[in-house]
């Protein structure tokens, strides 16, 4: 019989194992598809067993080499890693599994992106080994991973658009990762370790202000890896420019990552809650700076990038709130956020492979078009903006009640500022709608656009011509210059008129259809939405346990380093300090079960 | 743990950190993606220093058997280092790559801006009711705004961003050409 914590390291050796193998599978198409997908959904199912095996027994604590904690380093998967893994290792399924799919339609046989596989497999053992780390460095090292298999999946193909929007993104996250290792450097000076279960006890003794400054910086590179507020103008510069898989699989998971540090770090390592103010500000300024970036863009990529930043500020609002409730809801919106944002973005694939384009300038009409894709897009649209009783309204009350239980000044800003970027998302949201799916399409394009975007090529033939597409483009350009010619040959989609759909617009528009394996996954992630929704009950109890342990602190660190070691740790302090146990009765929230467990 | 209480920093350490970091921030500050890379080949170092420096005191080898525990460095910080100085390798190695794909696309290695981004301060431009954008405050030095205002009327072959006034012979914009 297998010992739980056995299962510990599996979701970060699998992947990269699977990475090796699919590199030297890189001749064999399938062969490789094949080992991707066994790869991930080995993940997918051992995360799901560690959530279970977590609930059962406790945290699970793996010394990785055998080494001691506090000279080796250690995996830990407590309630929050579980959880984030668990979905985070659903959602890069259903990616993957969109873009094979993709791939297998495009018929990109011979094509230079077998590299695609194994990164993806590196990205995804990255994420799992930054959520499992129980290790400042080991953090880093997965951060690193991550960032190193983002850097290829942006700029695959090497298009010029690509390298354009890339070298923000790799100069951005650099600068973050060095700010991140400064603050490792630094922590290890004051405290002599680097292991997050033995740093509480040693923080706790050090000076006000050394652990304030170690904790500013930690914020600030994990604030630029969430995209928070001053720190996120090279999200909406640098997404929507990747293929749309990739896309997906960013917002839905590298943000995400950053806010799990942000959580982890601000919990168990600095509880004092001196920065809560600070955060509740940051978060204020992101939501709002977010979505009326998010009302100002007309392609519907960069309105997701927009309420995508927008969205990290109700998840810092509730870990800045530091209450259970406010914990409890936050960890459930991280989980919601995930699984909607991946999915809006799969949709923006599906709709930019049928219509061309992604700009709501050219495009019209797609629901009557394609009356599945306009569910698909509607249902996460409306989960995103908050229309109950989905899960992103449930996670806003959530918020909502946490912010109005502190009842000081500024969470009663945060609430109302909270609701005002839920209408503005529903706005923008309803916009990207009416005008995409609803309105009735028209003909003429806007010229100068056209020319402007010539760029636009779908996703999957950049990725896949590579230098080769530079000419189909230059043919696009030229087409798109004569706009007029082809703007006034009456076809139905604007969209195929442009250069960005050059290779497809000859075929009769019935002709694209959308191959039934892209489909399907956007489909299973809708139905995960709503799934959110169903299970809030069991899942809000579950976060809410989650809260509890991180506000605790002496269990993540006894289950580290042994029992009786954590007897000196006070637990999280929360904004007004006495709070804390007046709302851990009333954290049900919504779900109506929470407070039992 | 051993050398972290018992001595002050060296000095020459921390002189070297303050030096590498300055000059690497100032470099990364530059729109070339060579000097970029410079500069975070010089930022990585001087964080690796900083990791001495944190490592406390200086000692023997940390070798089992070869003296004594508590006359030994620290080998902890110099585990990170070797960790850290070998993605720096690879992420230099990358960016090197970057830079020389942006030249042969571009001529250059110079960062864009984003093309969207233009577009949406176009748009403000044209609207007269929108009060959010003032020409002579753009410190955008790349594109001559005040005559994209005038060019709003502009063909479709001829827009502001195909024709960048003032771009000398550096190829403006988005253009793709094939490798140099």
């Amino acid at each position: 019989m297998l010992e739980w914590p056995t299962l510990v390291p599996l979701p970060v050796l699998v992947p990269l194992v699977g990475a090796g193998l699919a590199l030297a599978l890189a001749r064999h198409r399938r062969a490789q598809a094949a080992v991707s997908i066994t790869a991930l959904t080995v993940v997918a199912v051992t995360a799901l067993a560690m959530l279970l095996a977590v609930q059962d027994v406790g945290t699970l604590v793996v010394a990785v080499g055998g080494w001691d904690s506090g000279v080796g380093i250690n995996l830990v998967a407590d309630q929050l890693s579980t959880l984030m893994l668990s979905v985070s290792s659903a959602v890069t399924l259903a990616v993957l599994v969109y873009s094979v799919a993709q791939g297998a339609a495009d018929g990109d046989d011979g094509a230079p992106v077998a590299i695609f596989h194994p990164t993806y497999l590196v990205l995804s053992a990255g994420v799992s080994n930054a959520f499992l780390s129980g290790d400042l460095f080991n953090l880093y090292v997965g951060f690193e991973m991550l960032l190193a298999a983002s850097f290829v999946l942006l700029t695959l193909g090497g298009t010029s658009a690509r390298i354009r929007a890339g070298s923000t993104y790799v100069v951005v996250s650099i600068a973050s990762s060095l700010v991140f290792l400064t603050a490792v450097a630094l922590v290890y000076a004051a405290t002599g370790t680097a292991n997050l279960a033995q740093l509480p006890e040693r923080l706790d003794a050090l000076d006000d202000g050394v652990r304030l400054a170690l904790q500013l910086l930690l914020l600030v590179a994990f604030g630029i890896k969430a995209a928070v507020f001053p720190l996120s103008a090279w999200l909406p510069d640098s997404y929507p420019t990747a293929p749309a898989p990739v896309t997906a699989v960013f917002a839905g998971l590298l943000t995400k990552v950053g806010i799990y540090a942000i959580i982890r770090t601000q919990t168990l390592l600095f509880p004092d809650g001196r920065l809560d103010d600070l955060l509740l500000v940051v978060a204020l300024a992101t939501m709002l700076v977010g979505i009326l970036g998010a009302v100002a863009q007309t392609d519907i990529k960069r309105l997701l990038s927009f309420t995508l930043v927008s969205h990290i500020g109700y998840l810092v609002m509730g870990i800045a709130l530091s209450s259970q409730l406010g914990l409890a809801a936050a960890v459930y919106y991280v989980i919601h956020h995930i699984t909607v944002q991946t999915t809006l973005f799969l949709v923006t694939g599906l709709v930019e492979r049928r219509g061309g384009t992604t700009s709501m300038d050219r495009l019209g009409g797609m629901a009557a078009l394609s009356p599945l894709l306009g569910v698909l897009f509607f249902v996460p649209a409306m989960n995103l903006a908050g229309i109950p009783p989905l899960s992103g309204f449930l996670g806003k009350v959530g918020l909502v009640q946490a912010g109005v239980a502190d009842g000081g000044t500024l969470p009663m800003v945060l609430v109302v500022a909270g609701v005002l970027t839920s209408l503005l998302t529903l706005y923008a949201v309803a916009k990207a709608w009416n005008r995409a799916f609803w309105s009735r399409p028209s003909t003429v394009g806007r010229e100068e656009e056209t020319a402007a975007r010539e760029e636009e090529v779908p996703a999957a033939t950049t990725a896949v011509t590579g230098v080769g597409g530079v000419e189909v483009r230059e043919d696009a350009a030229r087409q798109a210059r004569g706009g007029s010619v082809l703007g006034d040959d009456g076809s139905r989609v604007t969209g195929a008129l442009t250069g960005a759909a050059v290779d497809t617009a000859e075929l009769p528009v019935d002709a694209r259809r959308l191959p039934a394996w892209m489909v399907a996954p956007t489909a299973g992630l809708v139905a995960l939405g709503l799934l959110l929704t169903v299970l809030a009950g069991p899942l809000l109890a579950v976060s809410s346990s989650a809260a509890e342990e991180l506000r605790g602190r002496a269990p993540y660190v006894e289950a580290v380093l042994g029992d009786g070691t954590a007897a000196g740790l006070a637990p999280v302090g929360g904004r007004g300090g006495a709070e804390a146990v007046g709302t851990a009765g009333s954290a049900a929230g919504p779900g109506g079960e929470g407070g039992d467990r | 743990m051993t050398g972290v209480t018992t001595a002050p920093p060296a000095v020459v350490l921390v002189g070297v950190v303050f030096v590498l970091v300055a000059t690497g921030v100032y470099l990364v500050l530059e729109r070339s993606l060579t000097r970029v890379l410079v500069g975070v080949i010089l930022l990585g170092n001087g964080i690796n220093v900083l990791f001495l420096v944190a490592s406390g005191r200086a000692g023997s080898a940390p070798l089992v058997g070869s003296s004594e525990p508590e006359d030994m460095s620290d080998s902890l910080p110099q585990a990170f280092v070797l960790t850290a100085i070998v993605i720096t390798l690879g992420l230099t190695a990358f960016l090197l790559a970057m830079a020389y794909r942006s030249w042969q696309l571009h001529g250059h290695d110079e960062v864009q801006d984003d093309v969207e981004d233009r577009q949406v301060r176009d748009r403000a431009v044209r609207d007269e009711t929108s009060g959010s954008y003032d020409p002579d405050d753009s410190s955008d030095d790349r594109s001559d705004t005040g005559e994209d205002a005038e060019g709003a009327d502009r063909t479709v072959g001829d827009t502001a961003l195909r024709h960048v006034p003032g771009s000398g012979s550096r190829p403006a914009g988005r253009r793709d050409g094939g490798p140099a």
